[in-house]
């Protein structure tokens, strides 16, 4: 401050420039960070829907069913309109208890004359469920990669977490198809 | 760009004009309405001043929230404005007021904290009831999945097998202005969401290129649709009736276009109409297995096209480009060996462009009329049809190979074209 | 700060300003720039007035009479833009430039030649802007908020301009932010401590750090953009992992304090203007500051309010709904000070005063409609509609524009040693009110009635509150052109006016009428 002592006003205001230049770098660094924390952020607390991308590692010797109450898993499939592959479930819903394997297909085929690769996200509601439903194999973990004309039979395994809070008795499971042709094959799961 | 052209400009001047005149001369009983709506209250149940209390339990507690906190906001603004005008009519120099000289009272500025502080927690409580129950998704019986679409919605009652779009059926002659306006103008579909009273019903909420929104106002439910990403809300009507309402997220051009339509139904009206829609679905089907000669590709391709083409490629073929390109001489469209790049557009789209696939909204049978269609109209006299049986070929085989049957008839001559 | 002595006056014709047009290229000091940012953005806000008055041409009636709806929305996207990054910020920066060195008894602004660069980056950037209009594919049309994916995969080629503009844009007020901390921390005169500043200082100071906090998240947010449409990278594309719903909790985390930038400054102007024509000292003083700090610090909570339809779980509904009704408390306590200090005062009606009472009243309402929108289940009926076109044009014409009106009025004797016409004046703060009040008292009533924003043609039912708002609108519009008539008026000449025309307190009031062109050479002694 001017009135508190003799220091030369140039010099403080140059400090006070690259205090406050330092920090609006920060804050831009801040706004990238967001991109981590808010992923973290969502795994924790299933915001979004978004499920945990890598497969669920099943142990068939521990797994208790719970054949107290039965669960409903809905799977609804949307395509990006860019995306001009067929893709759908088998079946549109199926009955599990908890800690138990359901099983179902998805089947994908691409119509047109060229290879193209696909990218299934997922996506659950109610969101609170969203960590209660293990994908023990799914077509989303990596993308799809279909030659022209080519169908593809995808099995989905999964399972219902058996701490699925008591209210929820139906989940729907989304898969949303998008085409990532451009950006090559790659895997999801870390 | 901008000016469609002067006529136009000179035409709503003039209609402007009259229109003011209308609203100042004719309409003065409106003005008594507005006035009556802020002394009685039964006048605020109108629509077109206050938000609808709608007919669900969700909508009714929603809109006496509102209310609650409107009365609260209007008694504090009286109390506030009051002190405020009572001192500036009788706190002015030229009435000889004699400035004070306080400028803090710790009593007075910690009540002012506090009051509102307790009154905001007041208005808390049923906020967060309301809150809960908007969030509470639990046994629903009907689920419906909602996706938006640049500029549709697309309805797909889960685990029935019904699914279809749902576009605006206002003629574009009444956006245009050349034609009178109809009482539900913009609010219209071509086939609306029907649902039944009484039901829990879930709404499984996303889409399929941007952000759009799903709302009913009178259902008080309006969701994000998120490309990627399920969300949900859900609802149970009250009364039998239709119920419209808007897209509500900025989409692009056309979002003042993709109103929401719903039918609300008895329970067996609904089940009985769900059970009509799953057979004409079935018909539906049938239609490829019959005779489409030119003329019926035509008038057929002519409704599609006015329905699912025209709104970016233009009703007379010229498009806007760059980015929605002509049609109307367009090489694909002329271009006899070009059939197949004309029928890989449609079913394929064009990567990295407004062109979305058709492959799953259109049926054969549209898309064969379609393509025929941009192929014959606006002076793309190409003679050639493509035919329902040849798109279902298509489909199997990802490539276009002319059907041996398929005689393509000798130039076909439209004479509805001109003028459009 | 109320009994002042100055003597240094008197060396101010050693520096004249340079001639000619280099005058303003190269110039340093504080009150040249500041008065360029002025001019900038009254030529800002009657650019994005034009674009208004575009829009409520077009929505005079049902129907698509004027232009097509691409380019509706490249108008809505503009006139957002132009309001917010080119009319209304750099018309509080040109005020802080003009005043708070004045105010704090500095010889001029920290970083002079900082201060230079950060305004010639702002006519270059708008230009920047305003030239996507004429680009292939048109402008920016994805709405000033520009969500993803709209504004990635589906935009128009322009939008590589329209963010380079975005960043220019932002480092200019980046710069501005860091030169007013450091000449409000480093310049003040002797005695000046930070508790006996002007409000407007205080509420500037404030912004500021605002400014550095978020303008940094917005270049980050559109970096991030520029990437998804060039580089391949999946920031907010679903279908490469990313989210489209993150691009908007960025963005809002800059654009809640954004629109704290831009009301903040005012309640500084506003508090020196009412105590001035009630001829009382402003109550509560100390309050003041702590409730625009409380402010600022909440609108970094509150966030996810513009995103009450999105999906957000519960818990985090509730969060943000509480969070946001709390900012009526130090609002509030803003407002009831400003009548504390009306109340038995002995007041005068000058076009200042009139401009600063409609503030508080109508800032008031639109603060009203912002507490009904807190109200989470009540936004689900309210989100996207012209209800939130009108809270947000209430607390921003009358809020942001209105008070710069004032200050305008309030200080251009200072400026230019002239009293400005005050009939004149009167006649544009009427039709301005009410043509302000035409425009959007009536888009709350349409909103509840189910009329969503953004949309170039609507239902019948809306036809007549929107043939009244757009009345409205071209009243508010061509009435702007009268202050600019009343400026030139002013500078040109008119009566001579003392140092203290309206004989009130604040070092600014010490310096010879018009302003010299150095002031404070020596720091004058506050007691």
């Amino acid at each position: 401050m001017a009135d508190k002592d003799d220091k030369n006003p140039l010099d403080s205001s140059r400090r006070t420039m690259i205090r406050t230049g330092l920090v609006a770098g920060g804050m831009f660094g801040f706004g990238f960070a967001m991109v981590p924390i808010y992923n973290v952020f969502c795994k924790v607390t299933g915001l979004n829907g978004k499920t945990d991308p890598n497969p669920y590692k099943y142990d068939a010797e521990k797994a208790q069913v719970d054949t107290s109450r039965t669960i409903k898993v809905q799977f609804v499939a949307t395509k990006n309109t860019a995306m001009s592959w067929d893709f759908k479930p088998t079946v549109t819903e199926i009955k599990v208890h908890p800690g138990q394997v359901g099983e179902l297909d998805f089947i994908a085929r691409n119509p047109t004359d060229a290879r193209m690769i696909g990218q299934a996200i997922p996506s659950v509601t109610p969101f609170q469920a969203t960590n209660f439903l293990h994908k023990v194999e799914c077509f989303c973990f990596t993308t799809q990669t279909l030659e022209a004309g080519e169908e593809k039979v995808m099995p989905l395994r999964i399972i219902v977490d058996q701490a699925l809070p008591r209210h929820i008795t139906k989940l729907t499971l989304s898969y949303t198809l998008f085409d990532v042709t451009s950006m090559g094959e790659r895997t999801l799961a870390s | 760009m901008m000016l469609l052209h002067t006529r136009a400009l000179f035409h709503w001047i003039t209609e402007s004009a009259s229109k003011l005149k209308a609203l100042f001369f004719m309409r003065r009983g409106w003005l008594a309405g507005l006035m009556g709506a802020f002394v009685s209250s039964s006048a605020w149940a109108d629509w077109t001043v206050n938000m609808t209390e709608g007919v669900t339990a969700v909508s009714r507690s929603i809109y006496s929230l509102h209310m609650i906190i409107f009365i609260i906001c209007v008694v504090i603004g009286v109390l506030v404005f009051g002190v405020m005008f009572y001192s500036i009519l009788v706190h002015r120099k030229s009435k000889g007021a004699v400035p004070q000289q306080f400028h803090e009272s710790t009593v007075v500025e910690i009540l002012w904290t506090t009051v509102p502080f307790l009154i905001l927690v007041g208005m808390a409580i049923p906020a967060t009831k309301t809150l809960i129950d908007i969030y509470n998704t639990d046994e629903s019986e009907i689920d419906i999945k909602i996706t938006g679409y640049q500029w549709k919605w697309q309805y797909e009652y889960v685990g029935e097998g019904v699914s279809f779009f749902s576009t605006l059926s206002t003629p574009r002659e009444q956006i245009q202005n050349s034609r009178i306006k109809n009482p539900n103008y913009l609010l219209e579909v071509d086939e609306p969401l029907v649902l039944p009273v009484g039901k829990k019903v879930r709404f499984l909420v996303t889409a399929a290129d941007v952000i759009h929104s799903w709302w009913v106002p009178a259902f008080a439910v309006k969701r994000d649709a998120i490309p990627g990403f399920i969300n949900e809300a859900w609802t149970n009507i009250d009364r039998p009736g239709i119920y419209r309402g808007q897209c509500a997220e900025l989409c692009g051009k056309d979002h003042g276009f993709m109103p929401i339509v719903v039918d609300v139904r008895s329970e067996e009206d609904y089940e009985k109409w769900l059970v009509e829609r799953k057979e004409s679905a079935a018909q539906e089907r049938m239609i490829l297995e019959e005779d489409w000669p030119m003329a019926r590709l035509m008038t057929k391709g002519k409704q599609v096209y006015g329905k699912v083409c025209a709104a970016c490629h233009q009703v007379n073929g010229q498009g806007m480009p760059p980015i929605f390109p002509a049609l109307k001489g367009a090489d694909v469209a002329v271009n006899k060996t070009r059939v197949g790049d004309h029928v890989d557009i449609l079913m394929n789209g064009i990567k990295g462009t407004a062109m979305q696939s058709f492959a799953n909204q259109l049926n054969e049978a549209e898309i064969a009329a379609v393509i025929t269609y941009e192929r014959n109209a606006w002076g793309n006299k190409t003679g050639e049809m493509v035919t329902p049986k040849e798109i279902l070929e298509y489909k199997k085989s990802g490539k276009y190979t002319p059907d041996p049957d398929n005689k393509t008839v000798t130039p076909f001559v439209n004479t509805n074209q001109a003028g459009l | 700060m109320t009994a002042v002595t100055d003597t240094s006056h008197h060396e101010d014709h050693h520096h004249g300003p340079a001639k000619g047009l280099m005058r303003w290229v190269l110039t340093t000091n504080h009150k040249d720039i500041g008065s360029m940012y002025l001019w900038f953005s009254f030529a800002m806000f009657l650019t994005g007035g034009a674009m208004a008055m575009v829009i409520r041409a077009e929505l005079f009636q049902p129907g698509l009479q004027i232009i097509e709806p691409a380019f509706f929305n490249q108008m809505t996207t503009m006139h957002g833009l132009i309001m917010v990054f080119g009319a209304v910020m750099p018309a509080f920066v040109g005020l802080a430039n003009w005043m708070i060195p004045m105010m704090i008894g500095a010889p001029d602004m920290a970083l002079p030649r900082m201060n230079n660069w950060s305004f010639w980056i702002l006519p270059f950037a708008a230009l920047m802007l305003i030239s996507t209009l004429f680009m292939e594919g048109g402008g920016p049309n994805f709405g000033w908020t520009f969500y993803a994916p709209l504004s990635t995969d589906f935009s128009p080629p322009s939008t590589t301009f329209f963010i380079f503009a975005i960043h220019m844009l932002g480092i200019s007020s980046i710069m501005g932010a860091i030169n007013i901390i450091a000449t409000i921390l480093n310049l003040r005169a002797p005695g000046m401590t930070m508790m006996k500043m002007p409000l407007f200082v205080w509420t500037w100071l404030i912004t500021a750090y605002l400014l550095i906090a978020v303008m940094p998240v917005l270049a980050g947010a559109v970096t991030m953009m520029l990437m998804d449409i060039h580089f391949g990278t999946s920031f907010f594309n679903a279908g490469g992992g990313g989210d489209p719903v993150l691009f908007q909790h960025i963005f809002w985390f800059f654009g809640h304090p954004e629109v704290y930038i831009m009301i903040l400054p005012s309640f500084g102007i506003v508090s020196a203007i009412l105590p001035t024509f009630a001829r009382k000292p402003l109550f509560g003083y100390t309050s003041m500051v702590y409730a625009v700090a409380s402010i600022a610090f909440l609108s970094f909570i509150v966030w996810a309010h513009h995103m009450f339809t999105v999906g957000i779980p519960l818990v985090g509904e509730l969060f943000f709904m509480y969070a946001t009704m709390l900012i009526a408390v130090p609002t509030g306590v803003k407002v009831f000070n400003w009548v504390s200090t009306m109340f038995r005062g002995s007041m005068t009606f000058e076009t200042p005063m009139l401009f600063s009472i409609a503030f508080v009243v109508l800032f008031t309402i639109g603060g009203f409609s912002g507490l009904m929108l807190s109200i989470a289940p009540a936004d689900f009926q309210y989100h996207d509609t012209y209800f939130v076109v009108a809270h947000f044009h209430y607390v921003l014409v009358p809020g942001a524009i209105f008070a710069i009106f004032a200050a305008a009025y309030y200080w251009l004797p200072k400026w230019t040693g002239h009293m400005y016409d005050e009939t004149l004046g009167k006649t544009h703060f009427w039709l301005s009110f009410i043509g302000m009040n035409l425009t959007f008292f009536p888009m709350h009533f349409i909103g509840l009635a189910g009329m969503p924003r953004r949309i170039p043609d609507y239902a019948l039912q809306f036809a007549d509150f929107n043939m009244i708002a757009s009345i409205g609108g071209f009243m508010f519009g061509a009435t702007q052109f009268l202050f600019l008539f009343i400026v030139i008026k002013c500078i040109r000449g008119g009566e001579k006016v003392g140092d203290n025309p309206w004989e009130t307190d604040g070092l600014e009031w010490s310096v010879p009428s018009p302003a010299p062109y150095h002031t404070f050479t020596t720091p004058p002694d506050v007691k």
